[in-house]
């Protein structure tokens, strides 16, 4: 890894945050690409992937439960940590810091929709 | 009726240093965000290209972890042309000794950069600096830029106006954005601002080329931070960047003999191979750094964000003038742009940090105290480190330090962590252990 990235670095295929752990931070992406991946009833589905300068692991922080998913790194890839204490401090000092994170939400949930719609199509 | 800004309101940002730029960035994208149509020019004469001090805001050149998280989340890219090195750890250097601490999961939380175009002996440029950064995304939002200094500013019908070299424009928002190092203050006087200016001190700064692997091979991606018992110092950093290395000198009256007793300070010296010495005529400047807010940072239509306001007590000068920025952008768009909008939004979170800062003068009276009281230094040292092989992760003491010494964390939280009885018994408990260590190695030496 070059000095000048920030972030801590994850070799391909390891895990950031794993589905039904209890999280307390939240990531964003600062280099690479990452797969996101949902297990259900002994059954693993790659349900997004994630790029440079998203967010994730938001989830776990607005609603306190266990991780809906979990993250893995495809390829070398650098990732930034937020704890939740020090986050929720710097929205709490300034709201439209989860702006971004609101518009990243949305973003999922018309996704989600359309992937609902498209099933129930089919 | 109160001024907002409307569909061609026009702003004018006087210094496109991180204060300036960060303003125009946010009122534009804010004013994007409710289908606002506002014009921003910038006013900065220098060329952040250029390297040595004509292209240069200044500074030691450090963005906090806080700062780095929140422009992550804002989606504000620290590209590797920008930063030079990635912080993951700092060391504290005292003359009985010396700990490493290391962020939480060893994660390169700090960027250190180059304000300007970098120290004038620069050879080969292979990164660009922070405020050319900072502008260029600006100007993507659709800032002006415009060359020039100001010459005059005044008032026309209750528009402002302001004088560049060859045109005069009218604005119907000023942001003062000039830091305390250039000439500035007397504009917003003449605009009407009552307020007693920014308190200053001198500080030194130095760039010593090193190289790239040499800056590796001896500091690492750590930053390096003195506490010696020198009179006149209060504290001092190396700050490893690409190829250079950052020397900042906080204190009192820092002259070329403080300097020269620093840099001979066997603390210091051991970092350095042995027969390394300060090369003569290296890049250095003596900015002054604002220890006092001005008492009142704005007026109608007129308002102070980062240094020539506020900021944050020797650390995160660069997190103080996002935080200053924001808040007034977020005013000008979503309140208003008069004296009473910027009082009710814009004032709570100037005042927090002037507030802060005073929890920040206790905090660093102790540490200066402290220096100079070697049995609580070892003290400190010794829990901290003792801290880093922890098995319950229990870091009390190394995230005192963390938070002070990087401004990771509010001066108030810092000196009330610092203040319950686990944390003093352990400060007290590892006093007392190093001091007992201290005596049998004492007495084990050969007389």
């Amino acid at each position: 890894m070059t000095e000048e990235l920030l972030g801590r670095e994850y070799q391909d295929g390891e895990v950031i945050c794993r589905q039904g752990d209890y999280g307390d931070c939240l990531y964003v992406v600062q280099r690479g690409q990452l797969v996101v991946l949902h297990e259900k009833d002994g059954r693993t589905a790659v349900v997004g992937e994630l790029n440079s300068g998203e967010i994730f692991g938001e989830m776990a922080i607005f609603e306190r439960l266990p991780r809906s998913a979990t993250v893995k790194a495809q390829g070398n890839v650098l990732v930034l940590t937020l704890d939740r204490r020090a986050f929720l401090r710097a929205v709490h000092e300034d709201p439209s810091l989860a702006y971004r994170i609101l518009q990243m939400m949305s973003h999922r949930i018309r996704m989600l929709t359309e992937e609902v719609s498209r099933l129930q199509a089919a | 009726m109160a001024p907002v800004l409307e569909n061609g309101s026009r702003v004018a940002v006087i210094g496109g240093g991180p204060a300036g730029s960060l303003f125009a960035y946010f009122l534009l994208t804010f004013a994007r965000r409710v289908d606002l149509d506002v014009a921003v020019d910038i006013y900065e004469p220098r060329d952040f290209t250029k390297a040595g001090p004509i292209g240069c805001n200044m500074c030691g050149g450090i963005i906090s972890e806080t700062l780095v998280q929140a422009l992550a989340v804002e989606g504000i890219d620290l590209p590797p042309t920008v930063v030079q090195r990635g912080i993951d750890s700092y060391v504290l250097h005292t003359d009985t000794g010396t700990v490493r601490i290391d962020t939480p999961l060893r994660e390169r939380r700090i960027a250190s950069v180059h304000r300007g175009g970098g120290p004038r002996d620069l050879e080969e440029r292979r990164w660009g600096g922070l405020d050319g950064h900072l502008l260029s995304l600006a100007q993507q939002q659709g800032a002006q830029v415009i060359a020039s200094k100001v010459g005059d500013v005044g008032w026309d019908n209750g528009r402002l106006e302001v004088r560049g070299k060859t045109t005069t424009r009218s604005y119907d928002l000023l942001a003062g954005a000039t830091g305390v190092n250039s000439i500035g203050w007397q504009l917003y006087e003449k605009l009407g601002l009552r307020s007693r200016p920014p308190q200053t001190v001198k500080t030194y700064i130095t760039e010593l080329k090193f190289g790239s692997a040499m800056v590796t091979k001896y500091f690492g991606s750590s930053m390096h931070l003195f506490l010696l018992p020198l009179p006149r110092l209060d504290c001092a950093a190396i700050i490893p960047k690409g190829d250079f290395l950052t020397v900042c000198l906080i204190g009192r009256q820092i002259d070329d003999d403080l300097i020269a007793r620093f840099f001979a300070h066997p603390s210091v010296k051991r970092c350095f191979p042995e027969s390394w010495a300060p090369a003569p005529g290296a890049c250095h400047c003596s900015p002054k750094i604002n220890v006092r807010e001005a008492s009142q940072p704005f007026t109608d239509r007129v308002v102070l964000i980062g240094d020539c306001g506020a900021t944050r007590l020797y650390k995160d000068g660069i997190g103080a003038a996002f935080r200053t920025a924001k808040a007034a952008a977020r005013t000008a768009v979503f309140s208003g742009i008069a004296a009473a909008d910027f009082k009710r939004h814009y004032w709570p979170i100037y005042h927090s940090i002037a507030r802060d800062n005073q929890y920040g003068m206790v905090l660093f009276g102790i540490v200066d105290w402290i220096k100079m009281l070697r049995p609580l230094l070892r003290g400190i040292l010794h829990t901290a480190s003792v801290e880093q092989y922890s098995p319950n992760g229990d870091r009390r003491m190394s995230l005192v330090l963390w938070d002070t010494f990087t401004g990771s964390a509010p001066y108030r939280e810092i000196v009330l962590r610092t203040l319950t009885p686990r944390f003093l018994g352990g400060f007290l408990g590892g006093s007392l252990r190093a001091a007992a260590l201290s005596w049998r190695e004492r007495s084990r030496a050969p007389r």
